[in-house]
């Protein structure tokens, strides 16, 4: 080939590459409408289930009871999203370059009440029950650029105090009754108790995950268990919903389970699938959670009895971050 | 973002440029071209992936790292195989194109998978294999169509171009998420087209090496057979042991973040740093080491990884800029004066049949060290607190500086003994 062939055959070929790149990406700008905000009439004041609608990524309400389908959508746009007293937790990335992710405050009725940066991809949320006590889990992805794995970050705010822990990373670790020291210590999914100052978490180290207690007054936290992730305070403080690790097969590793905190006996939940997420209480009986959807669905909120019994039965489709309001 | 990149290819860097009879081969400068289109293309898919899979597709991280741990195993055996059958019958440019191939159309296995894991896992693999194979074919086109005195600058301009792709991809990535509101199939499709660009280039400008490989009578016909060059086996063990002593870029920013409690939204701009640094000093370093001989840039580049060491032993007190600007800039210089040097270093020993094989043999083996040395260190800083740790990183490092200057051959003047014309 001449050196003229060789620039002809190079030419048209970037206008062909550029020109299908623009255009494809042309047609992705027009295919997604952007909109963060809740558009006003959405609040919190309803009872029932709130979610985030995984169709438009907003959140949407829908009544505890009703068949599925009957949804008011309109929320906030979040990621992950939780709510308790007279607070609700939005977690949201906001693209741009490089792309930011925030834990957003909001009250009731959505108003924000506080932004805060936070460092990777939203993981987990919770509140309180009397919205006092709010942590959030996010993974960081630049810890280690080499391998792409991930470690996560947990904050946790008192909104009485306004008093933001952006990383609970350094809290005094007691584990098998010693004072315990790694690199590799990374906490997520908080739940706090009534008082709004004991909580229990997931730590994880050296390839081990426990459920530890911690205590906000004296600032210390102590490893009760192995194997038990994400938990989830009952509403009457007596049980912890989590899940188990149950296999090494990476497509189905969990189950959940529930722990009694008096006998800690664990036993498991009708549910047979793999649950990858932190469940939710909609009341002393029932947990709530998501699982990967059906028909191409990104996922799917159901619900099972906690006592083991039952059969898990759809509550929403299309929806994740499942939270029931009195 | 493309289109701005594939416009630099009429100019050649400006410090690529000497005195007459100097100037950097036109391969090098259409392979540099092709590996800074390939490097937007693939930087451009490794930004946006975790993301994709963990909030697009609601995979776990957990099941993500399994992933990828699977197939960065996979890519030193790939890497040896490729290596391996550009040798023979110096099938370079065919086994580096087919490479380069491989992982541009991974971006459309990726595109077509939608969310299915499996469709994903494929994909990825490809990309690896792809990555693997393409490797030490490419390096062994850059020594064999460079003149062996300036086989340093050579790699410094191919290197400098390769970091600038990589540097440019991420941001590329990020702002099309931006202006398409979170379409990851538009980075895909994107990267695809980028990725095409690159092998298009690689077939249109790259000239294939058979005239050059056929002649040479010791082909080398297994993939070990670089072994036999006593040469070769010193500059693989002295690569070997000081890759034992190298602790790993994440655990230096882990460091960095945690001595000086750095904004959190800063942390994925320190490896941006280091690069930059990088990018600078690739080509001044691979001109001294045609210069001194590139046994001694070699050597210090590890002195500098010393100094890293050394300044996060240093209590941190002062503003935070004082501290880790300096430890970027020593981890750029690392980088410019052992990654092409070290090719550099051990091309002219050995044979023109047995480039690749020999290259491929030497990047496996200071991978796998290096991989070591990582893991080492993440045991002794669970065992000790990362202080001690650094500490015996550090004696370990000048305990393998030692033996390197004591098993690299200490001529100063750049390796005379062949020419590839």
């Amino acid at each position: 080939m001449n050196p003229r062939t060789q620039l002809a055959v190079l030419v048209t070929t970037i206008l062909l590459l550029a020109g299908g790149s623009l255009g494809y990406v042309l047609h992705s700008t027009h295919r997604k409408p952007q909109l963060a905000a809740g558009d006003g009439s959405f609040t919190l004041e309803g009872p029932g289930l709130y979610f985030r609608d995984t169709a438009t990524g907003r959140i949407a309400h829908q009544p505890l009871g009703t068949p599925r389908g009957a949804r008011a959508g309109g929320g906030p746009a979040c990621e992950r999203f939780y709510a308790a007293g007279d607070t609700a937790v939005c977690l949201r990335r906001e693209p741009g370059v490089p792309p930011r992710a925030y834990a957003i405050v909001l009250d009731r009725h959505l108003r924000e009440v506080r932004r805060v940066a936070v460092p990777g991809i939203p993981n987990r949320a919770r509140v309180s029950a009397s919205g006092r006590m709010l942590s959030w889990t996010v993974f960081a992805v630049g810890d280690s650029y080499a391998t792409s794995a991930f470690s996560t970050r947990t904050a946790i705010l008192d909104l009485r105090s306004g008093y933001l822990i952006k990383s609970m990373e350094e809290i005094p670790l007691t584990l098998a009754g010693a004072r315990y020291h790694a690199p590799d210590v990374n906490y997520w999914g908080v739940t706090f108790a009534r008082d709004d100052n004991l909580f229990y978490a997931t730590v994880s180290t050296k390839g081990h995950t426990y459920l530890v207690r911690g205590n906000m007054a004296d600032w210390s936290a102590t490893a009760l268990r192995e194997n038990a992730e994400c938990p989830s305070l009952s509403p009457d403080n007596t049980r912890i919903a989590f899940k188990k690790k149950v296999s090494d097969d990476t497509a189905a590793p969990w189950r959940l389970y529930v722990l009694d905190l008096a006998t800690m006996r664990e036993h498991p939940l009708a549910e047979r699938g793999s649950v990858d997420d932190q469940a939710a209480w909609l009341d002393d009986r029932t947990v709530a959670y998501a699982l990967p959807g059906r028909a191409g669905r990104a996922s799917d909120t159901w619900a099972v009895p906690a006592d083991g019994s039952g059969a898990p039965r759809l509550l929403a489709e299309g929806a994740s971050s499942p939270v029931s309001l009195g | 973002m493309y289109l701005a990149t594939t416009g630099r290819r009429d100019a050649p860097p400006p410090s690529a440029t000497g005195g007459p009879g100097r100037r950097v081969p036109a391969t090098v400068l259409a392979l540099g071209t092709v590996s800074l289109v390939t490097d937007v293309s693939s930087e451009m898919v490794t930004a946006v992936l975790p993301l994709y899979l963990v909030v697009g597709l609601g995979l776990s991280p957990l099941q993500f790292g399994f992933l990828d741990g699977l197939f960065n195993g996979a890519a030193a055996v790939v890497r040896l195989l490729g290596g391996h059958a550009a040798d023979r019958g110096g099938r370079h440019k065919r086994v580096a194109g087919l490479g380069y191939a491989l992982s541009a159309c991974s971006r459309l296995g990726l595109l077509l998978a939608g969310g299915a894991t499996g469709q994903i896992a494929a994909a990825l693999a490809v990309d690896r294999v792809g990555k693997g194979i393409r490797t030490a074919p490419r390096d062994a086109l850059i020594t064999l169509s460079s003149p062996p005195h300036l086989l340093g600058r050579s790699f410094g301009v191919h290197r400098a171009m390769d970091t600038t792709g990589a540097l440019l991809g991420p941001l590329a990535a990020f702002a099309l998420l931006w202006v398409t509101a979170d379409a990851y199939d538009a980075v895909f499709v994107v990267s695809f087209c980028t990725g095409l660009l690159g092998v298009l280039l690689l077939v249109l400008y790259v000239p294939p090496q058979e005239a050059a490989a056929k002649p040479s009578t010791r082909r080398a016909n297994n993939p070990f057979g670089a072994l036999r060059s006593a040469a070769f086996r010193r500059i693989l063990c002295a690569a070997a042991l000081l890759g034992a002593a190298t602790v790993g870029d994440s655990f230096v920013y882990l460091l960095l973040q945690r001595g000086l409690a750095i904004p959190v939204g800063w942390f994925p701009l320190l490896p941006l740093g280091s690069a930059a640094a990088y990018l600078l000093l690739a080509i001044p370093a691979g001109r001294l080491a045609d210069r001194v001989g590139r046994r001694l840039p070699f050597l210090y580049g590890h002195v500098a990884l010393l100094g890293v060491y050394g300044l996060l032993l240093v209590p941190a007190e002062g503003p935070a800029l004082a501290l880790v600007l300096p430890v970027l800039i020593l981890l750029g210089v690392f980088y410019a004066a052992t990654d092409g040097v070290l090719m550099a270093l051990a091309a002219p020993t050995l044979p023109d049949g047995g480039r690749a094989g020999g290259l491929a043999l030497l990047q496996t083996g200071q991978a796998l060290t290096r991989l070591l040395g990582t893991a080492g260190f993440g045991a002794a800083w669970t065992v000790w607190g990362p202080s001690r740790a650094l500490w015996v990183a550090a004696a370990a490092l000048i305990v393998s500086l030692a033996g390197g200057w004591a098993l690299l051959p200490g001529s100063s003047a750049p390796d005379p003994e062949r020419s590839t014309a």
